[in-house]
């Protein structure tokens, strides 16, 4: 919980100042961007980095990732200015800026990648930062478990995304966003495209039925639900929707799943926010509402949605930083976030309430806040919509009336009436605590008075979503319409809303939560496969190891001679001398011996003779390199045997017998089975030409008349260094086994 | 367990031959059959032989450094030939010759990173093996 810093160093001590000055830097320097992008311009910086690959470290700064840019770097600046006071005390206070800055610098990358796989890249990184992020309390179980779970719903999704990604490249060309153009509605692929693109995005920004993480991922500290869980990460996959529309908006489907999904997210989260009894989980369900109906107005796609859409992103940043950074300080003044405990607090925390109610009205959509600018374009979007206005516009009307309830309980309640007792006597925050909740209140406001100023980002974000530039005109008030009227009916259902809201909690909180038990069900059960899997196959025992690789092999092999209907004819001729069928005679014999004999020392030794008898073949047959390599070889796995056969148990010869005959069966099957391979590879015309090459080339350009050593320590010597880095790591993790082996048994 | 007169009498001659031996395959391997990979091996099992007769501390001490050391040290010379190719601007392992003093009918004495690279490779075959020979005789 908040560990206040009343001791501590200013500002956090250098790793404080770090990380507040770097993103405040970058949030400067992006600015002067804005003229050159509000005039409509796209800038594009473009470095090689994978050039074999297509993956380009590219820049593309339009209205779109402009306006993510300056919100993650603005917001950035504002909750690391609150980190450090919030957690400069903690013992891991450095680690934390570590994590964020990693954090800030994904989803930079992410909003600002031209390229796919580096988009890519840059959204694992901000899943990973923010899985590090939720469980900073690692002590905690229920913060691991909620991180893990984050983790693996948006990683999931994230492996989704990619395979999209690669169609996507493979049926355009590029994987360079400036570069995709028109409309892929009528291509084959754009169906798995679709579902792909969009299950990273549903997952990504916690649309139903993912939506189980975000609520959990609370667990984290306050500022980082401000700045992770609402008003950046989560946004990723609205970002990438809002990226992919020109691309793959347009179509039924797209339409149908985005407007149903979306509305059906923001209803039901607006719902659940009214349940809770924890102020910040309220507001963790409202984002989840926020969310919804960022993806239901993608989904509509009419200029007047885009609108509002982008109108919405910015309000919703604005206020719901600003309040979680509110509820930090309550918690940190207070002790407690129960919102049937806390009461009165405006007279103990008067600027605190000052930022919450501010955002508030954000929040609820009241003038002349920004968030009621807001609001007014959404309902005029959603009126306007050619297909699914009904449900588009019951659908954020009742999220819209659940939301100002929702502001109710977070914002008006607590500070509101009698003072009521907390477990520590309320008191103001620090100075570095309300200057980013206060600051990012008063926006709301003052952008709701003069909207012109927010154009200036909507207008850009506009038209970099919907693919042609649009007008865009905000205002607080032209005259008398369908959306003003609504908003008044929002107004008085909202305020009906939060006087019942504690009846309605009551009702609420009888039926169970389904998803997140569903969760834990699911992990057991996936738990509980790995380990019948790991019973069945990793037996400990080697023998049967090379027994299931060996079958594995055979099958393999069969099926394909099967396949293939392999019918070699083996031609013989008069090549044969004695000499060679000597050779066979003593292999076969080897063989045999060691298929029969009883005793270990014996087949260790027959074995030898088959691989002397093999190195035979290779000395008759012009290798003389590999022969001395297999003859080397040969010895030093009799030294390696002979050592190990001190340690091994006593043969049980009933158990040999049994299992014997299985282990010859699949000796003859695999030997036969390769014979007939490799004579049906002599059939086929053997290509001479590598072979040829090598013979001319080895003296000329490489000064070696040892054509198998010129190929292994010039011609191929990469692949030579990455066989002897595996010769390296197989002795060093046989070594540590052996160790390890040593230090248990003693 | 002590090893009998014969074997650690003939090891002294045995292992010092064996050494040479390693490395004069190690030297011909350009032209004639041998290289870095046999005369490593070739390498190990002299030292093995040691081992045996006079116990793997004496080995270890024969060798002086740690066989994994070895193997490490003969990955990075082996990755530093390589390397040596991006000094005159060629990709990454590519032959570099040098002919010292070349005479009216023979090329010269040459001198390759080629050579520097299969030293690694006889490092690494040599340094693994032991590694896990020793380690698996002390084990028991």
């Amino acid at each position: 919980m908040a560990q206040s810093d009343s001791s501590g160093r200013p500002l956090g001590g250098s790793a404080g100042i770090i990380s507040i000055l770097v993103p405040g830097a970058l949030f400067v320097w992006f600015l002067q961007f804005l003229p050159a992008v509000a005039a409509g311009e796209t800038i594009l910086f473009r470095i090689d980095w994978v050039p074999s690959l297509g993956v380009s470290i590219g820049m593309l700064l339009d209205g779109l990732s402009l306006s993510f840019a300056l919100l993650i770097t603005g917001i950035g600046t504002l909750v690391t200015l609150y980190s450090s006071s919030y957690l400069g005390g903690h013992v891991h206070y450095t680690r934390f800026v570590c994590y964020l800055l990693a954090f800030m610098a994904g989803m930079l990358g992410l909003v600002l990648s031209d390229n796919l796989l580096a988009l890519f890249v840059f959204w694992e990184i901000t899943t990973i930062s923010s899985y590090l992020l939720i469980g900073f309390s690692a002590d905690e179980a229920k913060s691991r478990r909620n991180a893990l779970q984050a983790l693996l719903v948006t990683g999931t999704g994230g492996l989704a995304f990619l395979a999209g990604i690669i169609l996507l490249g493979g049926v355009t060309g590029t994987f360079d966003l400036s570069e995709i153009e028109g409309s892929l509605a009528d291509h084959p692929l754009y169906l798995p495209i679709f579902l792909l693109v969009v299950a990273g995005a549903f997952t990504k920004s916690a649309q139903v039925p993912f939506h189980f993480w975000l609520p959990n991922a609370m667990a984290a500290p306050t500022p980082v639900s401000a700045y992770l869980h609402s008003a950046t990460m989560v946004k990723g996959g609205v970002y990438l929707l809002a990226r992919m529309n020109p691309t793959l908006g347009g179509t039924e489907i797209w339409f149908w799943t985005l407007v149903l999904f979306g509305g059906f997210t923001a209803v039901f989260a607006s719902i659940l926010a009214i349940k809770q009894t924890d102020i910040k989980q309220v507001l963790a369900y409202t984002t989840l509402m926020a969310l919804g109906t960022l993806v239901m107005f993608i989904g509509l796609g009419t200029s007047e949605a885009i609108k509002g859409a982008m109108a919405f992103l910015l309000v919703h940043s604005f206020y719901k930083a600003a309040l979680f950074l509110m509820i930090g300080l309550v918690d940190h003044g207070t002790g407690t976030r129960d919102a049937t405990v806390l009461r009165g607090l405006a007279r103990a925390m008067p600027l605190t309430a000052l930022a919450a109610g501010l955002a508030a009205i954000s929040m609820a959509g009241i003038p002349p806040s920004i968030g009621f600018i807001g609001k007014e374009f959404l309902y005029k979007a959603s009126i306007g919509s050619e297909f699914g206005a009904i449900w588009a516009t019951v659908s954020i009307f009742s999220a819209s009336a659940l939301m100002f309830a929702a502001a109710g309980i977070v914002a008006w309640r607590p500070f509101t009436g009698r003072l009521a007792e907390t477990p520590i006597a309320p008191h103001e925050g620090p100075w570095a605590m309300l200057v980013g909740p206060l600051l990012l209140a008063c926006l709301g406001l003052g952008l709701g008075i003069f909207p012109d100023y927010a154009e200036v980002l909507v207008r850009p974000a506009t038209a970099a979503v919907y693919g042609s530039p649009v007008d865009v005109d905000l205002y607080l008030y032209r005259g008398v319409n369908a959306a003003l009227i609504l908003s008044l009916v929002t107004f008085a259902a909202g305020w009906l809303l939060y006087m019942l809201h504690g009846r309605l909690r009551d009702r609420l909180r009888r039926s169970p939560d389904r998803f997140d038990p569903g969760w834990d069900r699911l992990m057991d059960g996936v738990l509980a496969g790995a380990k019948w899997q790991a019973r069945l196959i990793q037996t400990g025992q080697l023998r049967r190891y090379l027994f299931v690789t060996f079958l594995t092999l055979a099958v393999a092999l069969v099926w394909s001679i099967w396949r293939a209907g392999l019918s070699p004819t083996p031609d013989l001729g008069d090549d044969l001398r004695i000499k060679h069928w000597a050779v066979l005679v003593f292999i076969t014999a080897g063989a045999a011996i060691v298929a029969f004999t009883n005793s270990r020392m014996t087949s260790v030794a027959a074995l030898g003779v088959v691989g002397v008898g093999v190195a035979l073949i290779f000395i008759m047959f012009g290798a003389p390199d590999v022969a001395i390599t297999q003859l080397l070889v040969e010895v030093l796995q009799v030294v390696l045997v002979a050592v190990a056969m001190l340690k091994l148990p006593v043969l049980n010869r009933e158990h040999v017998k049994t299992i014997r005959g299985w282990d010859l069966l699949l000796s003859l099957v695999i030997g036969v089975s390769t014979t007939l391979v490799l004579l049906a590879v002599m059939d086929t015309p053997f290509d001479l030409r590598l072979t040829v090459f090598f013979e001319q080339a080895s003296a000329p350009i490489a000064y070696g008349r040892n054509i198998v050593n010129v190929i292994l320590v010039d011609f191929r010597a990469l692949d030579t260094f990455g066989e002897i880095a595996v010769v390296v790591i197989a002795a060093l993790g046989a070594f540590a086994l052996l160790r390890g082996t040593r230090r248990q048994s003693r | 367990m002590k090893s009998s007169l014969i074997v650690r009498a003939a090891t002294r001659l045995l292992v010092g031959l064996l050494l040479m031996f390693s490395i004069w395959m190690l030297l011909r391997g350009h032209n004639e059959p041998g290289g870095g990979f046999i005369g490593g091996l070739i390498a190990a099992t002299g030292f093995i032989l040691y081992a045996i007769a006079h116990g793997c501390r004496a080995a270890r001490e024969a060798l002086r450094l740690e066989p994994q050391t070895i193997a490490m040290v003969g990955l990075g010379v082996a990755l530093a030939a390589g390397a040596f190719a991006a000094i005159p601007g060629d990709a990454l392992f590519t032959g570099q010759w040098l002919f010292l003093w070349p005479g009216p009918d023979t090329k010269g004495i040459p001198i390759s990173n080629i050579l520097v690279f299969d030293i690694g490779v006889y490092l690494v075959v040599m340094g693994s093996v032991l590694t896990l020979v020793l380690a698996l005789e002390e084990e028991v």
